[in-house]
């Protein structure tokens, strides 16, 4: 029960955040929330599943873009096309951006197009039985597909610049400032409610399936259970939670664009989870927010070292404290002689 | 050029895509079949081989700097390689995606390091002038079709670095020792046969020919600090597609990923040929999930 009034306090705490943080800092921890609803997601496969994906970025994006497309059109006249379209010569809008106009279509796409997405990928590589490194390698390959084929793409995609140059979203304007703290506290809700969410499914029979068979497959095969459907659903929740934060992150920058999601940004990803903890979703939300606020902070003193201190972080997160910072704050609340007797349980 | 030339002079730099490929992948495929490490750092062992060259030649002088670049590139990766293994990848047994964590985190250090060091343009290697003639093929059907002297060595250089790892693990002690420890670690380590050592010497022997790959790429194309990471992931595919510790699979998946990359790029581009060559790789996973080369093993839990 402690734990829980603990968690509604810090809660309460991060609602009042607009009256006490500066507008940039406040900005910083609004986008950094949204980027623990994907990390949460992370935890989940990887922490839960036993699945390391390297390609989170890619359903990020897809939610992104499925937001930024609606954006785009909204702020236009019915003729006209978005305005990177007339530079290419396109006139006529394409036929698959033309639904977007519609607002519950766009917010329906950013979440079911990417859980279908990850789900047919699972689907896909899980059915074969391909599975640890395998599976983490095709992620990273498709972040790096994705991102060239939408560079390349960029009479319908906007290239590398991406999409930008929203002014208003579903009729607020996105300048104003209580824009800005309706989607912090949007934001937070839908954080909130992926908590409470996330936990839920870990503690069902769906859950501890899905633990049974990150610590032996071949063993839940032999009760009876079939691990495919566990292992595509978790991929699948973890794609949508991956398309909301990019949708959110979207209409907090004012942008999407490749950059944000490639090879490096979805590996960068996992580092979250790893810092804060792979097993507990709580350390995922933590370990963001201390990852990119460290991120934020750094490349804003001393912009060459960043690369340095996250490889660094990389390194040593994974030799030292494999179960990131709750794993360390859990080995410290037990007795000493505990600690040298059980070290933390690790499992691929 | 008529069209035939064209599509033999594309499917020409395919296999020459692939022989680096082949290289790149030759250590990724032997220390993730002998030991399940996944070495992400392994793209960034081609960077430096490539500026070991660029540092030798420019110590050495064009003619000769070469050719003791590729040396100084293979001892100076397969010794890094060794550190590698030493410091960090000994203490990573048994949790290949945690191997994959860190050593991503020594690429990203290894990139940076090289951007400090040579600034984040990159440095030319020019071809010496035993290699910058071209190759004709008059009097045959193919006139008028002449091979750059650099490609057609880095072929070759990629053949006899396979046929040298290909006699060592068939041929020699030490090969023996690697095949035992490839079929059954616990029993081979049982019989007395040094398997750290072992682990440690095709890690580095990977890195070194990591390092050689590195030595042929500059050739062909600036060395920068992410020329790395634009390798690994078709490396890494190359793997997948072989299968785990056969050189023969390595080869047919280098060259079917080299070619098929290099026709793609004709019909279609670039971006659309990596989103092609990712759709038929994961088509390709349907049919055989365990690579060209499957090895039999009747052990049930494996990774």
């Amino acid at each position: 029960m402690r734990r829980e009034l603990g968690l509604a306090l810090l809660l309460v705490a991060a609602a009042c955040a607009p009256l006490y943080l500066p507008p940039y800092e406040l900005s910083l921890l609004g986008r950094f929330l949204a980027l623990a609803v994907l990390a949460m997601g992370i935890s989940l496969i990887w922490g839960t599943g036993g699945v390391l994906s390297l390609g989170q970025g890619v359903f990020f994006g897809l939610g992104g873009y499925a937001i930024a497309m609606h954006l785009k059109l909204a702020g236009l006249a019915p003729a006209e096309v978005p305005d990177f379209m007339q530079w290419t010569g396109l006139n006529t809008l394409p036929w698959w951006w033309v639904p977007f106009r519609n607002p519950a279509f766009a917010i329906a796409a950013a979440l079911v197009v990417p859980g279908a997405a990850a789900a047919v990928l699972a689907y896909l590589v899980f059915r074969r039985r391909v599975s640890g490194p395998y599976f983490a390698i095709i992620t990273q390959a498709l972040a790096l597909a994705a991102t060239t084929f939408i560079i390349s793409q960029q009479q319908f995609t906007g290239g590398f610049n991406g999409l930008t140059g929203f002014s208003s979203a579903f009729g607020f304007s996105l300048g104003d400032q209580r824009t800005q703290f309706g989607l912090y506290w949007l934001t937070l809700g839908i954080v909130a409610v992926t908590f409470v969410g996330v936990r839920a499914l870990q503690g069902s029979l769906f859950g501890k399936v899905l633990l049974a068979v990150r610590d032996g497959e071949n063993r839940v095969r032999f009760l009876g259970y079939d691990s495919l459907p566990f292992k595509v659903i978790a991929f699948a929740v973890a794609g949508v939670l991956a398309g909301v934060a990019g949708a959110l992150v979207t209409l907090d920058l004012g942008v999407i664009s490749p950059a944000m999601f490639g090879v490096v940004p979805s590996i960068e990803m996992v580092i979250w989870v790893a810092v804060g903890g792979r097993n507990s979703l709580l350390g995922a939300i933590v370990g963001t927010l201390i990852v990119n606020f460290g991120k934020d902070w750094i490349s804003s003193v001393f912009p060459d070292l960043w690369l340095y201190v996250v490889g660094a972080v990389f390194v040593l997160v994974v030799t030292v404290a494999p179960q990131g910072i709750v794993g360390l704050m859990r080995l410290r609340a037990r007795s000493p002689r505990l600690r040298r007797a059980t070290p933390p349980a690790l499992v691929e | 050029m008529s069209e035939s030339t064209l599509v033999v002079g594309q499917l020409f730099n395919g296999i020459s895509v692939a022989s680096i490929l082949l290289l790149a992948a030759l250590g990724l495929a032997l220390s993730f079949g002998l030991m399940r490490v996944i070495n992400m750092a392994h793209g960034e062992m081609l960077m430096m081989g490539g500026y070991l060259t660029y540092l030798s030649i420019g110590v050495f002088g064009k003619g000769p700097g070469f050719a003791i670049g590729l040396v100084v590139a293979f001892c100076g990766t397969a010794l890094f390689g060794a550190l590698l293994e030493v410091t960090l990848i000994r203490r990573l047994y048994g949790r290949p995606l945690d191997t994959l964590l860190a050593t991503w985190g020594v690429s990203l250090i290894l990139q940076q390091a090289a951007r400090s060091i040579f600034g984040p343009i990159g440095v030319e290697v020019t071809a010496p002038p035993w290699l910058s003639g071209t190759l004709s093929l008059g009097g045959t059907v193919m006139t008028g079709f002449s091979i750059p002297g650099v490609r057609a060595f880095i072929i070759v250089l990629a053949a006899v670095v396979l046929g040298a790892v290909a006699l060592i693990i068939a041929r020699t002690r030490l090969g023996l020792l690697i095949r035992a420890v490839h079929e059954n670690r616990p029993i081979a380590d049982a019989l007395g046969a040094n398997t750290r050592f072992i682990d440690l010497a095709v890690f580095s022997l990977g890195t070194g020919v990591a390092g050689l790959a590195g030595s042929a790429l500059s050739l062909i194309a600036p060395v920068t600090p992410t020329v790395g990471q634009s390798y690994i992931v078709y490396a890494f595919l190359v793997v997948i597609v072989g299968g785990l510790g056969s050189l023969t699979g390595t080869l047919a998946a280098a060259l079917l990923v080299g070619v098929f990359s290099a026709t793609a790029q004709i019909a279609t581009s670039q971006s659309f040929s990596d989103v092609l060559l990712l759709v038929c790789v994961i088509v390709f996973m349907q049919f055989r999930p365990r690579g060209i080369v499957a090895q039999g093993s009747r052990a049930l839990d494996e990774t």
